[in-house]
């Protein structure tokens, strides 16, 4: 038994050694706007962990020493206290709880991966997004989203593929018989509105994103070989048919790697030198309602308010991005976040308006609302008062909303506008609108269909242009 | 020993006696004040119709009891009740009640409204809007002298009615009066 064991060992090592296979490190992707970079995981007793000194020291600076019974960790003003095999922390005095066991190994502090999107949001005291799946964590608003569109023209041979990014970017290109890949290991792409964009076009069908073990990737499916060249600043990804193959039948060829060699460097923007990033003036802020525990309405028994909030918001953000109108989208995954946090969020963004996002299982088109404040106002002292911090906003508000009820009024959508006490509207020194789509007229069911979504995205994305075209300078 | 049977007989009987009146006044769950009777009065309820996404003023003539408190917790239970109605247009959960309001000079109500009206109530934010416009419009329009009110949930303070509309402040009689006249119309 022990000899056929042995045997069995045996042949599936020199497998193997035969094929050259070996299992893929386990990583974890972490994109700031400081520096990107990517760690390896371990895993222990089945939890992914990650050695946090190394998680910190790109961000900050940051030194650790341990005694007998903790691990003491200083990250530029705060003090953290782990204590190996357990799941408390202490952070300048408050407790944090890690959903599994902190561990010492080889004088390395290992926290568990899933803790670290809140336990850096914690430290780092900002919106971290955490997709535990892929295992990438953007900190702050870092993602670079894209937008892709089929051109046709008399002039040459086919159709292209254009694909606009946000930001530069400079992803690993390889091709095959009919496929072009683009694999983005070092650029915090974030994830478009559906994993499958389709082009309704023979010649280059469709698009599909994913990402997993800290890296994005999208795949352009072709009829026949596709070669990228870039622009812009490599911010343009354009895709074509290879000029060689273009009149010919398309040819099986062997998958081809295009090294990083053969296009230009990358800027130093795409590399994350913090120096090389002025602050971003954002015209919106839009805030996806709800998010983790708290679920929001159920707008169906399967379909959570807060689910439809982060796709909606992702795709508006896609869509005021792509008309030039910069955004933060506050809430970018399944996170909690509470409304003073928002508020703060936000308030520190200096937007020109923030747009609270949420749904309804009744009525029909958009429902507007501004802030409910007393009646005369307040703050007259020196210091705002938290709780009616609009009120010099307030007219503001009122005229983004008549402007966007006018535009959406324009685009035949339904809208009816009034004041809610609707928290963190009255916390929010800037133009504030809170945005409530109601269902198509297939019912709630219909408010996670993706092309209601888009079709509501775009509308309301066209209708802000106009506000923001007329609403004027902020005050 | 028939004298100590006696005895225990007679203790036994009187001990079941008390256990029975206990049991009694636990399961005892009406107001504690008596019911209303006698004459009625006219007076304005502000009734939501979510389907309409409306708040509109309807008369009523219903008993009242003198008492200013006690006023202003017969109108909110009416309104109550009206909600829970199987034909209502503004449904709420089952069980839903106003608890206590207490008037609190210069000019503030606290409406007292138990766990399970704000754990069963359906969650957005025109529906949440309307029961909170409702509540304090009604009790506003027939109670002179309201000029803020503060809700709380089973005695304490909660963040929201169901998700959105905001329970930690007070409102002000004059906002809500304004969105109200904003709720009245289409």
């Amino acid at each position: 038994m022990v000899v056929i064991s042995r045997i069995a060992v045996s042949l599936i090592l020199l497998g193997l050694l035969v094929s050259g296979a070996t299992p893929e490190q386990k990583r974890i992707a972490i994109f700031s706007r400081v520096t990107s970079y990517s760690l390896p995981v371990v895993d222990v007793g089945g939890q992914e962990y990650s050695g946090f000194l190394e998680v910190l020291e790109p961000l900050g600076t940051v030194s650790a020493k341990a005694d007998n019974k903790h691990w003491k960790l200083r990250y530029n003003d705060l003090d953290l206290e782990f204590t190996p095999n357990e799941t408390r922390v202490r952070i300048n005095g408050s407790n944090f709880v890690l959903s599994s066991p902190f561990l010492m190994q080889n004088g390395r502090g290992l926290v568990p991966v899933s803790s670290l999107g809140p336990l850096l949001s914690r430290v780092l005291g900002g919106p971290v997004t955490f997709n535990p799946a892929s295992r990438r964590i953007f900190i702050g608003n870092v993602a670079v989203h894209f937008t892709a569109q089929i051109l046709t023209s008399q002039i040459s041979s086919g159709p292209t593929l254009v694909m606009n990014f946000s930001a530069p970017v400079n992803p690993t290109i390889a091709t095959d018989a009919s496929k072009l890949r683009m694999s983005f290991a070092h650029d915090p792409i974030a994830p478009p509105g559906t994993q499958t964009l389709t082009f309704n076009n023979q010649a280059i069908s469709s698009a599909i994103y994913e990402e997993g073990n800290g890296a994005a990737e999208i795949t352009i499916v072709g009829a026949s070989p596709l070669f990228a060249k870039f622009s812009n600043d490599r911010k343009t990804i354009t895709i074509a048919a290879a000029p060689a193959v273009a009149a010919q039948a398309p040819a099986p060829a062997p998958p081809t790697a295009v090294p990083e060699a053969t296009v230009a460097p990358p800027p130093a923007a795409a590399q994350g030198n913090a120096g090389n990033f002025p602050p971003v003036a954002y015209f919106a802020v839009v805030d996806a309602s709800h998010g983790g525990d708290d679920r929001g309405a159920a707008l169906t028994s399967q379909l959570d308010e807060k689910d439809v909030t982060l796709s909606f918001g992702r795709r508006l953000r896609q869509e005021l991005e792509s008309r030039g109108l910069t955004t933060l989208l506050l809430r970018d995954g399944d996170t909690s976040l509470s409304l003073d946090q928002r508020a703060g969020m936000t308030n520190a963004a200096h937007p020109m308006i923030y747009l609270c996002l949420h749904a309804a299982s009744q009525g029909n088109g958009v429902h507007l609302y501004t802030a409910l404040l007393p009646s005369g106002g307040e703050n007259s002292s020196a210091f705002l008062d938290w709780g009616t911090a609009q009120a010099s906003s307030l007219p503001r508000s009122q005229s983004a909303v008549a402007l966007l009820a006018k535009a959406l009024g324009d685009s035949k959508i339904p809208v009816r506008t009034v004041s809610a006490p609707l928290r963190p509207l009255n916390n929010i020194t800037t133009a504030a609108i809170a945005l409530e789509i109601s269902p198509p007229a297939s019912g709630p069911a219909g408010l996670s269909s993706p092309e209601y979504q888009q079709s509501m995205a775009s509308s309301i994305a066209t209708a802000m242009s106009f506000v923001r075209r007329n609403l004027g300078s902020a005050p | 020993m028939i004298a100590i049977a006696a005895g225990m007989t007679i203790y036994v009987w009187k001990a079941r006696a008390r256990a029975v009146g206990t049991a009694e006044s636990l399961t005892f769950q009406g107001p504690v004040a008596p019911p209303v009777s006698g004459s009625t009065e006219a007076v304005t309820l502000y009734v939501a119709d979510d389907d309409a996404g409306v708040l509109r003023a309807q008369p009523f003539k219903i008993p009242l009891p003198s008492g200013r408190q006690q006023r202003a917790e017969e109108l909110l239970r009416n309104l109550v009740e009206l909600y829970s109605a199987k034909s209502s247009y503004h449904p709420i959960g089952q069980g839903s009640e106003v608890r206590d309001v207490y008037l609190v000079d210069p000019g503030l109500a606290v409406i007292d409204i138990n766990s399970a009206f704000a754990e069963g109530h359906h969650s957005g934010v025109l529906v949440e809007e309307l029961t909170v416009a409702s509540l304090v419009e009604t009790l506003s329009a027939n109670i002179p002298g309201v000029t803020r009110v503060k809700f709380l949930v089973d005695g304490k303070p909660r963040e929201t009615l169901a998700g959105h509309a905001d329970l930690t402040s007070f409102y002000d009689v004059a906002a809500v009066h304004h969105l109200a006249t904003e709720l009245q119309s289409r």
